[in-house]
């Protein structure tokens, strides 16, 4: 059996599952629809959530993202872990007790304002509507790349198969596909990574691995890497390169900005007790660390492979040619995301890092500027099967992988987008006699209708879709996460401090983003160019999350001081979401 | 359940938080980054303790941090009773 014809018949199977779930779990009421009828295991609803997080771009690009910059993208390994400490502590199980379906839904309530609802709303649906793009063009990238079709027609597919599963499920459907995917997906990333461990250092667990001895040099793994490295002109992997402020900024804004994401809030309303909503925070971090953990030990273990198959006997000598070179880079050159280049036409590849200061050697070799042109990092983990000669099914397992990382997201921020509409908007602002039955229907048609905006983004992706995803991680961090915060441990908070606060967030974030990206990201639109130079105090736009959110704290308790505190009937609120006894079923208003 | 023993109650979740939180950082910010320079004495395959920290020991951190917290609220919440039937 060829290839394609396995990763076909892999990914159709792990589709047939996903249909097959969205008919067992259809749902019938809007508690169903919104939150599962809170009654998820609270370790399932760990593997929902690790599923619902980890994106395309988790699956396929981290370790890839870790692998070419060493150990200044720890940041991303921190702060997407760490914002599950923030909600387990201080977040979900309270928004648990609250007991509504929604983020602006507590939000409004709580500020016991239409207006802070509404600020909630729009703050939601840009962070995740932005998001959502990323996973639709993720989707179809991955389709075109595994089933030879053309990425459009893939974007269909995906589209097609989310839309059975989320409008007939809603939450329920995409909670238990959310698991199927789950396991899909970690089955994938595991089994290449052991494999590779395992033949690198000997160790069956790569996390093991990353810190044990390379077998072929007899050093430490990143000792070598390391050496290797700064040999071929690169930077080392372990030393750290960056500014210190930027790395803890950066990490803190996308650990608030986690702990902030509507589509990670909400599935902690799925779980039946204030308690369960605590354990299942660590569950789903178990199950995120199994990914997690594994992918900084794939990005090492593959850089030094890659390196060592190119100079087999040493960076000293002389590298392979380009006649010599191993099936997978031929296989990977036809996509374009591998390509070489033969500058001083020697039929060699020379892989280094042509930088002024190793000009001299190079010159000195005969090198004329580094022949392997194209290097994508996403070919990290997608060769990784080949590169290790694992069977053809692994691949296919790679394939299936990926896209249930993509589709999984891609349906729990759906979830989150049509029920800010059919919930926010029109139970809460526009129609507040609807019927349940209404209400219903009209979270199937805003789903429909959310899923075919995203992939209509997804066919025309704006260009700017890269920076989004950093602008949906400010806006978290700057205006829902201090909001939510503060409507739990500051009793005396009002409306009016809530919105001047999400409002000065909201607007200082954007506005430092969009001085240096471009206002909407249009090119050219920028007013300084984003050089470390030109930002304030050296606050890269990416980190000023964390400015933000202290800002809108900063603005909220000002305006409290200046304004009355929040009335009796809404201190005795927040009395009540402090104790976790009477958090019942679904509650409607 | 009382005014008293609902502020009592909240104040032990505030220093249960608390406690956590300091870790939480510790791990993470300190031991990550800020600390690391300090820590590079103390070798770790290759590499020195603060690496470990910023790529494994923070995110296992994070994970123990979660379940005792879960477990310390569960037990306060009994002591109060105000744990759910």
């Amino acid at each position: 059996m060829d290839q394609f014809t396995l990763n076909l018949l892999v990914v159709g199977a792990t589709f047939a599952l996903y249909i097959g779930i969205a008919i067992w779990a259809r749902a019938g009421s809007t508690a169903e629809f919104y939150a599962a009828n809170r009654g998820v295991h609270p370790v399932l609803n760990g593997m929902a959530t690790a599923a619902d997080w980890m994106s395309a771009a988790s699956f396929i690009s981290m370790a890839g993202l870790i692998a070419f910059v060493g150990y200044g993208n720890s940041t991303f390994l921190m702060g997407w872990t760490g914002g599950y400490v923030l909600l387990a502590l201080l977040l979900a199980p309270y928004l648990r007790k609250f007991g509504r379906f929604t983020v602006p839904d507590f939000i409004g309530d709580r500020f016991y304002s239409q207006t802070a609802r509404i600020v909630a709303v729009i703050s939601l649906l840009v962070m995740s509507i932005t998001y959502v793009i990323g996973q639709m063009t993720g989707a179809g990238v991955a389709f075109s790349r595994f089933l030879e079709v053309q990425s459009s027609t893939g974007l269909f597919i995906a589209s097609a198969v989310v839309f059975a599963y989320a409008v007939l499920g809603g939450m329920k459907g995409i909670t238990y596909t959310q698991v199927a995917q789950y396991i899909v997906l970690i089955i994938a990333y595991t089994i290449p990574a052991v494999f590779i461990s395992l033949q690198l250092t000997g160790q069956f667990l790569p996390q093991i691995g990353l810190f044990s001895t390379h077998t072929e040099s007899g050093m430490p793994l990143l000792a070598r890497l390391d050496q290797v490295l700064v040999e071929l002109g690169f930077r080392d992997y372990t030393g750290n390169h960056g500014s210190t402020l930027n790395m803890v900024l950066f990490t803190m804004s996308l650990m608030i900005g986690t702990a902030g994401l509507p589509h990670v809030i909400i599935r902690f309303f799925t779980v039946p007790k204030v308690s369960d909503a605590r354990a299942s925070a660590g569950w789903a971090l178990v199950f995120i660390a199994l990914l997690y953990t594994v992918a900084p030990a794939v990005g090492a273990m593959a850089r030094l492979n890659i390196i060592t198959t190119i100079y087999p006997n040493g960076t000293a000598e002389t590298p392979i040619a380009y006649d010599d070179r191993p099936q997978w880079m031929h296989t990977w050159e036809q996509t374009g995301l591998l390509r070489f280049e033969d500058k001083n036409g020697d039929g060699l590849i020379q892989y280094y890092n042509a930088t002024p200061e190793f000009a001299a050697i190079a010159e000195e070799r005969g090198w004329e500027g580094n022949e392997m042109v194209t290097f994508n990092q996403d070919i990290l983990v997608l060769a990784n099967p080949e590169i290790a000669q694992l069977p053809g099914w692994v691949i296919a397992l790679i394939a299936a992988g990926g896209l249930a990382a993509a589709l999984s997201t891609a349906a729990g921020l759906l979830l989150a987008i049509s029920s800010a509409i059919s919930h926010d908007l029109i139970k809460s602002v526009f129609n507040p006699n609807i019927s349940e039955k209404g209400e219903l229907l009209a979270a199937r048609i805003s789903m429909a209708f959310a899923i075919a905006l995203a992939t209509y983004l997804g066919l025309n992706p704006p260009g700017f879709a890269a920076q989004v995803v950093a602008l949906a991680f400010g806006l978290a961090a700057s205006s829902l996460f201090p909001a939510i915060m503060m409507g739990i441990f500051s009793k005396r908070m009002n409306s009016t401090g809530a919105i001047v606060g999400m409002l000065v967030g909201l607007g200082s974030t954007v506005l430092y983003i969009f001085t240096y990206l471009g206002w909407f990201f249009i090119p050219g639109t920028n007013m300084l160019a984003n050089t470390a130079e030109n930002w304030l105090f050296g606050i890269s736009p990416l980190s000023f999350g964390t400015v933000g959110a202290i800002l809108n704290f900063a603005a909220a308790y000002i305006t409290l001081s200046l304004t009355k505190e929040a009335p009796e009937e809404i201190q005795e609120l927040v009395e009540s979401i402090r104790v976790p006894r009477g958090a019942g079923g679904a509650q409607s208003h | 359940m009382s005014d008293k023993s609902a502020s009592a109650y909240w104040a032990a979740n505030v220093r249960i938080i608390t406690i956590c939180m300091v870790i939480w950082a510790l791990v993470s910010f300190g031991f990550g980054i800020i600390l690391r320079p300090l820590l590079s004495g103390i070798p770790v395959g290759g590499t020195d303790l603060g690496f470990w920290f910023a790529q494994q020991g923070s995110i296992l951190t994070f994970i123990v941090l979660i379940f005792f917290y879960a477990a310390r609220m569960n037990r306060l919440d009994r002591e109060f009773s105000v744990d759910e039937q």
